[in-house]
């Protein structure tokens, strides 16, 4: 990441070199990294109270039942996470956050996953196959009604604001098929295991 | 419409549902409610030096123009496989900025319409990919992880077949 941070932050310090837009990144880099603080803090609320409700849906038993539900799909998806592993609950959860659409609580769930997921990390700091596959699913955006985008189309006097609902279902499963299966390629590889 | 009550009723319902189905099994809801909710505010503390990271540099990439540029470099190859100048904004930025994701998706809606072709691909685009930088951050952040590895090039292709595909997509469903 190291890598890849430096080359973006270089590269806009040279476009801007080229544009004479240098005056402008000062300010754009504090109010980015303010931004940043806002969004994270902003997270707390609704991290807090997700967390809490998983625990009690946990202690309830909820999230074993809705783990073993897709436990055929999600061991062959992960087959490194042993049976029963808590990892394997919030992973669950936090895609069907995502299904529903429920994106306040997606995050949160998903960060636990993470977290549960480094527990079996050999190599801390290093993302295993687990969590790179799992990170990757979650930025291809699979949700049944992609609500923000419907609204923006009302908000526009759209005739049919909701027509684009299949097409962004088949469009967001290829860029979930295409994550996992590049994933699952690139883990074979072995990428970053050597150094 | 019916969607709309149902992302309506969605939240509420879980919160006031898992404590009452929690109570039927006698789980002490309020104590495992605290339990879970303490680290709440650990994780979102532990992610304000990664977020800090990346957002200062795409802040620094959109200020300086580089993001523009390379979207205009890119509008000769794409235009001819149907995506309009308008929208190809759309494709650098979606990955690296959600709300100037936003930005170029109202900006085309105004624009062209929301029942355009343009209109159409953005709506699809948009609510088919992730701000993939910002995800990445925020869950490899909570769990302090700093090398990557194979995830950043997996979610990349997935956000470009995710466009692709929709531009296929609209194009088979709507013309244009």
């Amino acid at each position: 990441m190291g890598l890849v941070w430096t080359f973006l932050v270089v590269s806009a310090l040279v476009t801007a070199a080229f544009t004479g837009s240098v005056a402008a990144l000062t300010g754009a880099i504090a109010d980015s990294a303010g931004m940043a603080v806002t969004v994270a803090l902003g997270l707390v609320g609704v991290m807090t109270l997700w967390l809490g409700l998983m625990k009690v849906a946990e202690e309830a038993g909820l999230v074993n039942q809705v783990a073993r539900l897709v436990r055929p799909l999600m061991r062959r998806l992960f087959p490194e996470v042993p049976a029963g592993h808590p990892a394997l609950g919030s992973m669950v959860l936090n895609l069907s956050a995502n299904l529903l659409g429920l994106g306040n609580a997606a995050t949160p769930f998903g960060v636990r996953a993470m977290q549960e997921l480094e527990t079996l990390n050999p190599r801390k700091g290093v993302a295993t196959d687990a969590q790179a596959l799992f990170a990757a699913m979650n930025t291809a955006s699979l949700q049944l009604v992609p609500a923000t985008v419907i609204a923006l189309r009302a908000g526009a006097g759209s005739r049919a604001p909701a027509e684009i609902l299949g097409a962004t279902l088949v469009a967001s499963a290829c860029g979930l098929v295409v994550a996992v299966v590049v994933a699952k390629l690139l883990a074979r590889l072995h990428l970053g295991d050597a150094r | 419409m019916v969607l709309d009550t149902l992302s309506a009723w969605a939240v509420p319902l879980l919160v006031a549902g898992i404590p009452l189905y929690a109570l039927t099994r006698k789980v002490n809801v309020y104590a495992a409610f605290l339990e879970g909710a303490k680290g709440g505010f650990e994780t979102g503390i532990r992610i304000v030096p990664p977020l800090v990271a990346v957002l200062v540099a795409l802040g620094m990439l959109r200020a300086s123009g580089a993001l523009d540029a390379v979207a205009r470099a890119l509008a000769p190859l794409l235009e001819p496989i149907g995506l309009p100048a308008s929208v190809l904004p759309l494709v650098v930025i979606r990955p690296l900025s959600g709300g100037a994701a936003l930005g170029v998706v109202g900006d085309v809606l105004r624009t062209e319409g929301p029942d355009s072709y343009a209109g159409r691909l953005v709506s699809v685009m948009c609510g088919s990919t992730e701000t993939t930088f910002y995800v990445l951050a925020v869950y490899f952040g909570a769990a302090g992880i700093t090398r990557y590895r194979h995830a950043l090039p997996a979610a990349l292709l997935a956000d470009l077949a995710g466009m692709t595909a929709a531009l296929v997509v609209v194009r088979l469903l709507f013309g244009g």
